[in-house]
């Protein structure tokens, strides 16, 4: 398939990772972080952490959406998902991630009215199909998918398709990539950018991460080839004791990013302080909705939710924050596995537990 | 989360479109981007076309990649 099928050459993916060897060398240990959960299960799923030679770490950081939405939303649609008049639309990610004492699945299970959409325009098309329901979409996700919700929430404002409505808890990639600098516990000789995000973004607004904190960084695409690209760069500009922020995804990511989805989520959201699940608040990292669409915000609708509580021993907020890894948990494998999924991290098909107990031994 | 998939665009009507991948053809909304032709390919997520693939920049990358095989190039001439 064209523009995939290329980066997973084997003389080139080879040669890459016997480049990214041999320029290593000398360089001390090294610890790279991919920020993005799609980066995390291609790394496993392509064997590329192997193919690293020993004094590389690749380090997972807070990227899956999902791992990083806090309880309480959780809770708050699972309470909206129990009201009779209430349709819940979600990607499907969401269903299975425990929230206090239940999940959307169970709730399913039970009866509730739970639809997983791909796109939030076929939630809005529920919504229109059953006017005498009201449609909760569920909007998680980073910059790749807000203007995709915000699309759908505009059309509903648009087309007066009231009983649209969504329960926001979209967050931004560069305030944690900030908090994640600015933290004393993490040392990091470079970041692998994530680049759905940046295609949105663009490679412009990480100049901060070169010139503020001196931190190697390169934006990568999803290939096999791409990430191997990129940690290559990574290896030359620690080699260099240079810091920049390159785009080796030049195929999808420009400088300024995509201006007319950048606009669209502008229109509809706004920046607010936003609580990111194991890690805590991080200033300036979320969106919430506008005042002009509140008609359209699921937060306005009353419900009781239950006490927030997280799950014993879980340690998925410090493997969020990249200081431990799925082994040091003692939940891991025991307790807590796909079938048994006790905190966010072993849910979500990109978390970081999933991918250790999938892939690795 | 932030899966994309690049798609052909095989028709499109105003913002809509329909993209193909290995033989599957789905509705692609294509609002966020300006100048989408047929034969594109665009990087397809939830639903929503998110960029058209730069097929020049994606030459050159490749290009890049092979040249490190070829030995015409090392690491750190770019």
């Amino acid at each position: 398939m064209k523009h995939i099928s290329e980066y997973y050459q084997k003389d080139i993916c080879g040669n890459l990772a016997g480049q990214i060897s041999s320029g290593a060398k000398n360089l001390g240990s090294l610890t790279f972080m991919e920020v993005c959960g799609t980066h995390t299960m291609s790394i496993f799923r392509n064997g590329i952490r192997d193919l690293m030679p020993g004094n590389i770490r690749l380090l997972s950081g807070p990227g899956c959406p999902v791992c990083v939405t806090p309880n309480r939303l959780i809770d708050q649609a699972i309470a909206l998902s129990r009201l009779p008049e209430i349709v819940i639309g979600t990607f499907g990610d969401m269903l299975r991630v425990p929230g206090s004492s239940s999940s959307l699945e169970k709730e399913r299970a039970r009866g509730a009215g739970i639809h997983t959409f791909y796109s939030p325009l076929d939630a809005l098309e529920l919504a229109k199909n059953y006017p005498q329901k009201t449609v909760v979409f569920i909007g998680i996700g980073f910059e790749t998918t807000t203007p995709t919700v915000a699309a759908a929430l505009m059309d509903a404002h648009q087309n007066r398709i009231h009983n649209f409505k969504v329960l926001a808890s979209h967050k931004l990639v560069t305030p944690a990539l900030k908090a994640l600098l600015e933290s004393p516990e993490l040392k990091l000789q470079g970041f692998l950018l994530p680049g759905h995000v940046s295609t949105i973004i663009g490679r412009k607004i990480y100049e901060f991460v070169a010139r503020d904190y001196h931190t190697p960084s390169a934006i990568a695409g999803f290939e096999p080839a791409d990430i191997l690209h990129a940690i290559l760069n990574l290896v030359e500009q620690n080699r260099d004791r240079t810091a920049r922020v390159d785009n080796c995804y030049k195929r999808s990511v420009k400088e300024d990013g995509n201006r007319i989805a950048l606009d669209l989520m502008d229109q509809v959201f706004e920046v607010c302080d936003a609580e990111w699940r194991g890690i805590g608040e991080i200033p300036a990292s979320g969106l919430r909705i506008r005042e002009e669409f509140s008609d359209h915000d699921a937060d306005g609708i009353e419900v009781f939710v239950e006490e927030t509580r997280e799950a014993d021993g879980c340690i998925c907020g410090e493997i969020l924050r990249g200081v431990k890894i799925p082994a040091d948990c003692p939940l891991f494998r025991k307790i807590c596995h796909p079938g048994n999924p006790i905190g966010p991290c072993m849910v979500s098909t990109e978390g970081t537990c999933a991918a250790y107990y999938k892939y690795s031994k | 989360m932030c899966l994309g998939i690049p798609v052909k665009i095989i028709s499109r009507e105003d913002k809509e479109g329909i993209a193909e991948i290995g033989g599957v053809e789905r509705k692609v909304d294509l609002r966020l981007l300006e100048g989408v032709e047929i034969g594109d390919y665009v990087i397809m997520h939830a639903g929503f076309a998110i960029q058209k693939l730069d097929e020049k920049e994606a030459q050159e990358t490749l290009h890049l990649l092979q040249s490190y095989l070829d030995g015409s190039l090392t690491p750190g001439d770019y």
